[in-house]
């Protein structure tokens, strides 16, 4: 039969059956309909517009009644060609373009890139101690913030309201931390190549102790919340089980691989930023399931606390130290300085380049305009991002601008689990099983 | 990479004014590393030269450079490594594909690269392989690492290396009817200049560069 005329669900017949396009609004009529048709089997396409999606991830959907027989990945829809462009700028320019791929860890993604090319430099043991510092510091805290996200959309998309509002009240704790810092809450590009772009401010670790404490307490709320809840269990274990086999095989790291109890964590194991002086657990679940993996990062939290507590202790003790390279061929020559309009140069590097030292004006000039020379080579530098393993395999031609860079984003190896986790099951535990994998689509797409 | 670059500021002929047009700067080729390699590097080589008994006819060079190995593969031999690599000396994970276009390394212009990971013995090994522009055909490594089935058709979607043996090889960041592989260095970035206040600023690929 034909039905009148539906503005919210309108069908029309093609070779391949009939179509529906649902554009929302009143979903009786389509029930009524899908349920008059003879076949079972129905292909449903989920997103790219989706508020389950995690930004702009197309799911596309083979459907026996409500089990899921078929699932396949569409991404690109937030292409933005940044390794394309990082060939057309100078290295240090390139952080500006890294740090906003994976725009819920973009520590990490600056991290990961200026270490491998402080590596192509031969630079890696010349990059101050309290820079390290400064970094692990910074990567920890945005792994919080990261896990923050992870956990209150997670909740949210499976139905659980509360637990995101105490999340992002916490995330918000360490934004507002990152630009006091920073000067920026996202998409800081504050770690440059030999080091970071300007120290912290001054009492900056009395305030990271009280936020350590504040957060510490605060994490209570949501593990209150949902460790052991039974509404939480039955929508999560069991859930997008994925095992070791799997996760070797399809190069996943991270929260999932450690979920299925294998310690892997390139933190303790190939340590980079000096993670060996640091005392943190990794943590593993051995379920291989949602649930394993929301237990995964509700511990990682704790341990992340534990690392900015001993990062605070070294900072009081290397105060005063630089936190860039000696090397001014290199460093940035700018002292930046946050001003009434803003972070800037500081009045002080103003005045002795516009008014007592000519090589200093010339030197800047030189640096920022033209950039510095890094000797022909390629490497493969990682980090462990909130995600995973993110490395930067950078190539140089001994120019002044990256010849090629390109970025192993772990959300964008991860997301291929999807079809893995979810066949079999039920289409709503789909939702689940994506949000475990805590996919950030910029990342995916770069 | 391999050429030599010429001049500074970017500018060719008789733009350059700068007194620079003569520098030539040599480029050199990292060679192949003679033995000993350092650190574990000896070892991955001993076991795969133990493993399988083609290596001196498969890996045209093997390369120590910044800490890193990297052994060049012939195209034709890179499945049978890949097996021996994950079978034998525990490379249990390939972290993905990074494609390079070098236009001027005739008859090798397109270059993948495979990061391996081995977690038993806490090791790192990277695969290259190159192939020409005019035959860009690479083997497929998703039957031995099933995760690289997103890398290789990110990598042909970018640099048009087509993987022999792909379940799929479609395009997966570009839209489906795009024409050309973005990455490749013929391949304009693109852009527009912009107008602001009386003053024009080129499009970044239009700038002035320094080489």
């Amino acid at each position: 039969m034909t039905p009148a005329f539906d503005p919210y669900a309108s069908s029309r017949e093609t070779t391949e059956g009939t179509v529906f396009s649902v554009t929302g609004g009143d979903w009786d009529s389509l029930v009524s309909e899908i349920g008059e048709s003879k076949e079972e089997r129905i292909i449903v396409n989920m997103g790219p517009q989706h508020p389950s999606t995690h930004g702009v991830l197309r799911l596309v959907l083979e459907l026996e009644g409500e089990t899921v027989t078929e699932v396949r990945t569409g991404i690109g829809y937030l292409h933005t060609g940044i390794e394309k462009n990082i060939e057309y700028r100078n290295w240090t320019q390139a952080v500006t373009f890294a740090t906003r791929m994976d725009y819920l860890a973009p520590i990490f993604n600056e991290t990961a890139y200026c270490l491998a090319v402080e590596k192509l430099l031969g630079i890696t043991d010349d990059v101050p101690e309290r820079a390290s510092v400064i970094r692990v510091l910074m990567m920890e805290l945005n792994r919080i913030s990261s896990h923050m996200v992870a956990l209150g959309t997670g909740a949210l998309e499976l139905g659980a309201m509360g637990p995101m509002f105490f999340a992002f009240r916490d995330r918000e704790i360490i934004l507002d931390t990152f630009e006091e810092i920073t000067g920026l809450r996202m998409n800081m590009a504050y770690v440059r190549p030999g080091g970071v772009s300007q120290d912290l401010p001054a009492g900056m670790t009395i305030k990271l102790r009280e936020v350590v404490k504040t957060l510490r307490k605060n994490f209570e709320d949501n593990a209150r919340l949902l460790i052991g809840n039974t509404i939480w269990m039955k929508r999560t274990e069991g859930i997008g089980y994925l095992d070791l086999a799997g996760c070797t095989t399809l190069g996943i790291t991270g929260p999932v691989l450690r979920s299925a109890g294998l310690p892997w964590d390139l933190r303790k194991m190939q340590p980079y930023c000096g993670y060996e002086d640091y005392e943190f657990d990794v943590i593993t679940a051995d379920t291989a399931d949602v649930y394993g993996r929301f237990l995964v990062r509700m511990a990682e939290l704790e341990q992340s606390l534990r690392i900015i507590e001993q990062a605070a202790d070294k900072l009081d003790k290397l105060e005063g130290q630089p936190v860039m390279v000696a090397d001014k061929k290199i460093a940035w020559p700018a002292q930046l300085a946050l001003g009434a309009d803003g972070l800037g140069n500081s009045l002080e590097h103003i005045r002795e380049i516009m008014g007592s030292s000519m090589e200093s004006l010339i030197h800047h000039f030189k640096l920022v305009t033209e950039g510095f020379r890094v000797p022909a080579g390629e490497v493969y530098a990682a980090v462990e991002s909130p995600r995973g393993e993110l490395a930067a395999h950078v190539v140089s031609d001994g120019g002044t601008r990256p010849y090629r860079v390109h970025f192993r984003e772990p959300s964008f190896n991860n997301l291929q689990a999807t079809s893995a986790m979810s066949e079999g099951g039920m289409i709503a535990d789909i939702i689940g099983a994506v949000a475990s994998i805590d996919p950030v689509m910029g990342g995916v797409d770069r | 990479m391999d050429s030599d670059q010429k001049g500074m500021f970017g500018a060719d002929g008789t733009g350059d004014t700068s007194g620079y047009g003569g520098l030539v700067r040599t480029q050199e080729l990292i060679g192949s590393t003679q033995r000993p390699y350092g650190s574990y590097f000896d070892d991955v080589a001993d076991d795969l030269e133990r493993a399988y008994p083609d290596f001196a006819d498969a890996i045209t060079r093997v390369v120590v450079d910044r800490g890193e190995l990297t052994l060049h593969i012939k195209k034709s031999r890179l499945l049978e490594v890949a097996f021996i690599m994950r079978d034998k000396l525990t490379f249990e994970m390939c972290m993905g594909v990074s494609g390079v276009h070098y236009p001027e390394r005739t008859g090798a212009e397109l270059v993948a690269l495979y990061p391996l990971l081995s977690m038993t013995k806490n090791q790192r090994v990277r695969l290259e392989v190159a192939t020409s522009e005019i035959d860009p055909h690479i083997p497929s490594l998703v039957e031995v690492w099933a995760g690289n089935n997103w890398h290789e058709r990110e990598t042909f979607d970018m640099f048009g290396i087509i993987f022999d043996g792909h379940p799929g090889l479609t395009r997966i960041l570009m839209p489906d009817d795009w024409d050309g592989h973005p990455q490749r260095k013929d391949y304009p970035l693109g852009g527009i200049a912009v107008e602001y206040k009386g003053a024009t600023i080129p499009a970044p690929s239009d700038r002035r560069s320094y080489r």
